[in-house]
């Protein structure tokens, strides 16, 4: 077994290699995609502006986690009361994601400083990732209410039959659980913003992919989005293998429990 | 089945990467004379038709209402005084578009030239071919009139504001280069959003060249103002050239079509027409 998919790994990528290198557009695209002088020349402009990718995406996230946790909670609550609530909690979801992302940046990033309201900041930066944190919080309280509808309705029944107020039993009985199920759906919308935050480039603001298109419309050469490419990889690709990891992790737990 | 399964996709690549080898092999290097300059002898794109191409949208005072083919606007107008120049009619001339750096991504092109204001540098030249310069022009500064930038007259004035400029442009490059402001210059896809960044108090000033300026202060943002033409040294004027494909074989043919546009004094009478100006303007000195 091992030995067949070791040899059909091989060909695969051999002959894949060999139909690249040998096409006669080849040294041109070598030139144009993968060349070390532009490579060297745009790496810190690229790395600086990714960095500052990095940053977003955690001030944006810690944000997602919180908000989207009261969104999912909001919807979830019970009874007549709390009505208004949860409808505004749907309104606001069913909104938010019916709008294009770049949409939401555009108009936020241009619109909302243009109104000229005293004391509302004027930053690319901050109305940037304001749409960011409002668009996936909507995505994110999904996921969550996912998780909360997961939890076994007698859950929900033995902590009222405590005594529980439903705030205090959503607290303490049924979001520990429901985050548990859903950490591997909230890892990978992780992997999902992380990319995202790069569109804040229509406002203008200097992120990793818009130093690398600054440089490709200077240079007409394309090397400083392979350089991006990368950087973002080297963030995504080991949170995916973590998401799996957790994933394969919580399967094995709860298979030992039940046996 | 095994096999199979591996056949697809490589074929699929292989496929692939014949197509677009057989697209990319028009280099020859043919020398075209004069004599190798008529309708029929040109190696064109679409056999009969001059396909030129520019921006999607195109904005005015280089196209007006986005539609070159009522040849009006600077651009427009001298597409078609070069496709006449070379002997074909109005009607033998079509239109496509394309976006800024799709026109030079690697592959083959649908354009026999593209014309959006594409300054000619040494950098782009290595992967595209230029014609000679159809339009020469200064970088301006704009703002709205009553912003304090508004009196600066040097270049070292500028350096505390926050100045934007369209990505790709001479425009960005003179901040960056010359001006070197202390606030690294946010960066747009479009004049558009350049615009709409100055409206949202987002930038103090923006980089425009010379005639799109004029249209902006004059027609778009009416209490927007040029506070001054940038003062450039000779190795940084902004020459816009008609844009081919590498190693096109249509450019001596332009080159020599331009000339002859340059020489009669059509480009100037159309450079006359679209792009004039009134008024005294500053020059914010180095």
């Amino acid at each position: 077994m091992v030995l067949i998919s070791t040899l059909s790994t091989v060909v695969f990528v051999g002959v894949a290699v060999w139909a690249v290198l040998s096409s006669e557009t080849w040294p041109r695209v070598r030139e144009q995609f993968f060349s070390a002088r532009h490579f060297q020349e745009v790496w810190p402009a690229v790395l600086s502006g990714f960095w500052l990718d990095v940053q977003m995406f955690v001030v944006a996230e810690v944000l997602i986690l919180a908000a989207a946790l009261i969104v999912a909670a909001a919807r979830s609550l019970r009874g007549p009361v709390f009505f208004p609530i949860r409808t505004l909690a749907v309104v606001y979801v069913d909104l938010v994601r019916g709008i294009p992302l770049l949409l939401m940046i555009l108009v936020l990033g241009f619109g909302i400083p243009a109104l000229d309201i005293p004391g509302v900041p004027r930053s690319a930066l901050f109305w940037g990732v304001t749409a960011l944190v409002i668009s996936y919080t909507a995505y994110t309280a999904e996921i969550y209410r996912a998780g909360i509808e997961s939890v076994h309705e007698s859950q929900r029944m033995s902590a009222q039959s405590l005594g529980l107020t439903q705030v205090q039993s959503l607290r303490h009985v049924l979001v520990p659980q429901a985050v548990r199920n859903v950490v591997p759906a909230l890892l990978s919308s992780f992997v999902s913003l992380q990319k995202d935050v790069a569109l804040v480039f229509v406002l203008g603001v200097r992120e990793g992919v818009r130093e690398a298109q600054i440089y490709n419309a200077r240079t007409f050469n394309y090397t400083g989005y392979i350089a991006a490419t990368l950087l973002f990889l080297a963030v995504s690709i080991p949170v995916a293998r973590f998401t799996d990891w957790y994933g394969q992790r919580v399967r094995r737990r709860r298979q030992a429990m039940s046996s | 089945m095994q096999r199979m399964r591996l056949l697809g996709p490589v074929g699929f690549v292989v496929m692939a990467l014949v197509v677009a080898a057989c697209g990319g092999d028009s280099t020859d290097t043919t020398t075209a004379g004069g004599a190798g300059c008529g309708v029929d002898e040109l190696e064109l794109v679409q056999p009969g038709v001059l396909t030129v191409a520019t921006g999607e949208p195109a904005f005015p005072p280089w196209v007006i209402d986005d539609d070159p083919t009522n040849q009006e606007g600077f651009e427009a107008a001298v597409a078609y005084a070069v496709a006449t120049q070379l002997g074909f009619t109005p009607e033998q001339v079509t239109w496509v578009r394309t976006g800024f750096d799709e026109a030079v991504a690697p592959g083959p092109k649908d354009f026999d030239f593209n014309l959006q204001q594409y300054s000619i540098t040494a950098e782009r030249d290595e992967v595209v071919d230029f014609s000679i310069p159809y339009y020469v022009t200064d970088q301006a500064l704009v703002a709205f009139a009553d912003s304090p930038v508004t009196s600066a007259s040097t270049v070292a004035d500028l350096k505390g504001f926050t100045l934007g400029a369209q990505i790709g442009t001479t425009s960005l490059d003179y901040i960056e280069e010359v001006i070197q402001p202390d606030t690294a210059p946010p960066v747009y896809d479009t004049n558009s959003d350049a615009k709409s960044a100055l409206d949202a108090g987002q930038v103090d000033a923006l980089v425009f060249d010379l005639p799109t300026a004029f249209f902006i202060t004059a027609v778009e943002m009416p209490d927007t103002t040029i506070v001054g033409v940038l003062e450039a040294s000779e190795a940084q004027a902004d020459r816009f050239g008609l844009l081919f494909a590498d190693g096109s074989p249509l450019v001596d043919c332009v080159n020599g079509a331009l000339e002859a546009l340059e020489a009669d004094g059509t480009l100037d009478a159309l450079a006359e027409q679209w792009l004039a100006s009134e008024g005294e303007i500053k020059t914010i000195t180095r």
